[in-house]
């Protein structure tokens, strides 16, 4: 797999570490009164489609900056890659 | 139905007459309107739940629903091996009761399904790794299983053609089980399929399960693909898939569904005693009866249901074997393949109740499902017709994250892509 990079271009996906979903940049509050709920929720439960996936890639072996890319897990297709601080805004 | 038994006589006989007398192994019915179970899913745990369910409970008015054909996913995408090496208590007995129920399927289903205890062994490395499965092989004699610790002369009899002076994993050692072995995947889905129609388990292919009809926290039963089945009880074994299928009971659960790769080799004669593991250098290899080499290593790290890898994950396995066995080398590729896995959060299946009354779930099996296929079924089979969970499986609760009672058998915590 390639990874179109915002920044660098196309680089191969064996230069980044994957983490999992993007919805795990959404992390709960600690002080609300259900946190303990939504930890559990936030830390193990997750959609796991099979489709279109938007999820975190670490470029490690390149500039250390965090992705979300938008891949397709039935084909493997990669459809947009971001920078997650930027979406993260 | 068939009631062909099989036994050296009847080959005899059948080889004298031409081969006329075989038959089908299993009828092709259609569904019924209702059933007392259905089970979703006709792969190795379904199968072997509906056996179970059929021989040992005596349960009847029993259906499998199969999207393909039986034995399409991952029971015919596997690396055949089967052992009971495991460490934590919430594991280990229950591998071991499989390990037993491996070494008397045969004869209980009468069907050969080429269980060979040929022996795993896992090579030591380091002192530490060597404290690590010392323990490991304490935990599995507790368990009532076998393992022994092998010095490095030994493994160098077992196994001369390994590299043992490697400059970065040289072998030390390794953790033996000799009960351990393979089994011929296919033959284990087919010995199990025949045995639940033998007792009018209906098998049910291309049967789409296309929703869960679900009223007042209760489930009725399931819409698919050949129309409305009743049912008072469904257990879902669709591991790869269990993500997709809970949905429809609006449920979301502790997986992710990753890519595995195998690979086999051209056939060769007998050069590989048993399993080899290389857990350093993420590797693992037998040979087929055929003789191929099976081999494969890590998952490849991202969210898939492609059945299908990538190249660098190939080039990383093909990298540890040549480290382990400089000789495999010389063996030229057969084929590769990828099958879908149900990475659970901890590592360990969940066989539980979900929070719909009649509605079981049996998932997260990660790479290690095929091993588990007879204590799987037996128990699943146990919790669908007593409702209580069989005592080797009440760990494999599907609430323990939530109640902070993981099983980390390899002490990585809630991150899929590392178990």
């Amino acid at each position: 797999m390639l990874i179109p990079h915002p920044l660098l271009g196309l680089r191969d996906a064996q230069e980044f570490t994957y983490l999992g979903d993007a919805s795990l940049l959404n992390r709960p509050d600690g002080m609300a009164p259900d946190a303990a709920q939504a930890f559990y929720q936030y830390q193990y439960l997750r959609d796991n489609p099979a489709g279109v996936h938007r999820e975190l890639w670490f470029h490690e072996q390149g500039d250390r900056s965090w992705l979300i890319v938008t891949r397709d897990t039935t084909t493997h297709e990669i459809l947009a890659a971001e920078l997650a601080k930027e979406a993260a805004r | 139905m068939s009631t062909v038994r099989f036994s050296a006589l009847k080959v005899v006989a059948e080889a004298l007459t031409g081969h006329k007398g075989w038959g089908p192994l299993w009828r092709n019915p259609d569904p019924q309107p209702d059933y007392d179970y259905i089970i979703i899913g006709g792969g190795g745990h379904g199968l072997a739940t509906a056996y179970y369910l059929s021989n040992t409970f005596r349960q009847a008015r029993i259906a499998v629903l199969e999207r393909g054909w039986l034995g399409q996913g991952n029971i015919g995408r596997n690396t055949t091996i089967i052992r009971s090496n495991y460490l934590l208590p919430g594991n280990e007995p229950f591998y071991e009761f499989s390990m037993k129920l491996w070494e008397n399927m045969e004869q209980a289903f009468n069907f050969n399904a080429m269980v060979s205890q040929r022996g795993i062994i896992n090579l030591i490395h380091t002192d530490g790794q060597r404290d690590a499965y010392r323990r490991r092989g304490n935990a599995m004699l507790l368990a009532g299983a076998d393992a022994e610790l092998l010095s490095r002369e030994q493994v160098r009899e077992l196994c001369p053609f390994l590299n043992f002076d490697n400059a970065r994993f040289p072998i030390k050692g390794a953790l033996t089980q000799r009960r351990a072995g393979t089994a011929r995947h296919d033959g284990v889905a087919w010995g199990y399929a025949r045995g639940a129609d033998q007792k009018g388990v209906d098998l049910i292919q291309n049967c789409e399960v296309t929703g869960l009809r679900i009223e007042n926290g209760r489930v009725l039963g399931v819409d698919t693909s050949r129309g409305y089945i009743g049912a008072k009880k469904v257990g879902v074994a669709v591991a790869g898939n269990s993500s997709r299928v809970m949905a429809m009971a609006g449920m979301r659960l502790p997986i992710e569904s990753h890519v595995l790769q195998a690979f086999v080799s051209e056939g060769l004669k007998p050069v590989i005693p048993g399993v080899i593991t290389f857990g350093a250098g993420h590797f693992y290899v037998s040979q087929s009866d055929k003789g191929g080499l099976v081999f494969g290593g890590d998952i490849d790290g991202y969210n898939s249901y492609a059945q299908r890898g990538n190249l660098p994950v190939f080039e990383d396995v093909a990298e540890g074997g040549m480290a382990l066995m400089p000789m495999i080398g010389r063996a030229r590729l057969l084929r590769s393949w990828g099958g879908i896995m149900d990475m659970s959060m901890d590592g360990t299946p969940i066989i539980d109740r979900t929070p719909v009354a009649g509605l079981y779930l049996n998932a997260g099996w990660c790479y290690g499902g095929f091993k588990a296929t007879p204590a799987s079924g037996y128990a699943f089979a146990h919790l669908l017709a007593t409702d209580t969970p069989h005592e080797t499986a009440r760990f494999l609760r599907l609430d323990r994250f939530e109640r902070g009672l993981v099983i980390d058998e390899k002490g990585v915590g809630a991150t899929p892509n590392l178990h």
